[in-house]
């Protein structure tokens, strides 16, 4: 639900007693029609924005770079150097910069919808948007680490550590199975859905809760309406920051896998 | 008022790695402090530790919501 919107539901319940907090269903929205619905509507946006700016950005690209070509090679450079070349390595990083570029790029703006005035709902607070992507980064650390190691070389790689006794790798080879290639597309889907999703309630939370008090007649409880509208506009600072964090650390995780399935062994 | 428990075990939960964040960005910050240099590496590598001790309640947070 679009904050206004759920704004303006608070005030009709207002009337009655008891205020009803929001709660995962304000997610689930109707449908805009046939079978779409808004978070569908602002993926496919976000597909058209970012191959809109990109397309508009490298367009005419000069030896010295105007503003937008800037802003667009700023971003990608960014995506490049910090992220890709730090965790995969020199040798064999441009291989995977374009899918790491357009990993990053798609959530950045999915993320961002939540605090858009009047779109105001992050698309990947739906979990179902985020498995893909997972999924997508899983088979990619996968595929890397057979095509650099072969089938049984990548998980004696990925599982086997170095310089354990025996008798001991029983124990461990179960273990980091699980924990390098059973779990990791679970907390990478998890970690974006779970800041998205609370975000979103805690902002929802704080404009209702803000509405349902200013309309309560009482003059303490309008005070503190006030005071929830102003936290309000607090966390939607923390969110601008979470936001873009939540996409660094998406793609930043992906190239760090990448770049471990495919390290030398040593 | 209604819920049920495990939403006081989600805010019990966020104990944890609430400390752990504040100790992982502490050290962050002295380490910058001692080698201002450093600060790119170091940078990264506090995200990564912030990002696991993360996960952990994001991984509560989403079996407090399934879980009834």
């Amino acid at each position: 639900m679009s904050l206004t919107a759920a704004i303006a539901a608070a005030s009709v319940k207002a009337g009655e007693s008891g205020f009803e907090a929001p709660n995962a269903g304000i997610f689930n929205l109707p449908e805009v029609g046939a079978g779409v619905t808004k978070s569908m509507l602002l993926v496919g946006l976000s597909a058209v924005l970012i191959l809109g700016f990109m397309i508009a950005s490298s367009r005419k690209a000069s030896v010295v770079p105007g503003r937008l070509q800037f802003a667009g090679e700023m971003v990608y450079g960014f995506v490049r150097n910090t992220i890709a070349r730090e965790s995969i390595g020199s040798e064999h990083f441009m291989k995977f910069v374009p899918f790491l570029f357009s990993l990053f790029l798609f959530i950045v703006v999915n993320n961002y919808y939540g605090i858009v005035p009047l779109l105001q709902l992050p698309s990947f607070g739906r979990i179902g948007y985020i498995v893909p992507l997972a999924a997508i980064a899983w088979l990619t650390f996968i595929g890397a680490g057979i095509w650099k190691h072969g089938f049984f070389g990548f998980f004696k790689h990925a599982t086997v550590p170095h310089g354990v006794p025996s008798w001991i790798l029983v124990l461990l080879v179960p273990l980091e199975f699980l924990s390098n290639i059973v779990v990791r597309p679970f907390t990478l889907t998890l970690r974006l859905f779970g800041n998205m999703f609370a975000g979103h309630l805690l902002l929802a939370l704080f404009a209702t809760g803000g509405a349902y008090l200013l309309q309560d007649g009482n003059l303490v409880h309008g005070g503190v309406g006030i005071l929830a509208f102003l936290m309000g506009i607090a966390v939607s600072f923390l969110e601008l920051i979470v936001m873009f964090l939540q996409a660094y650390v998406f793609t930043l995780l992906a190239a760090m896998y990448i770049g471990e399935a495919i390290a030398d062994e040593h | 008022m209604d819920g049920n428990l495990n939403l006081i075990g989600l805010g019990l939960s966020a104990i944890g790695p609430g400390v752990a964040i504040g100790l992982i960005f502490a050290a962050l910050i002295g380490g910058i402090a001692r080698q201002p240099e450093a600060a790119g590496t170091l940078f990264g590598r506090a995200i990564l530790g912030f990002v696991l001790a993360e996960a952990l309640f994001i991984i509560t947070l989403a079996i407090a919501f399934v879980i009834k």
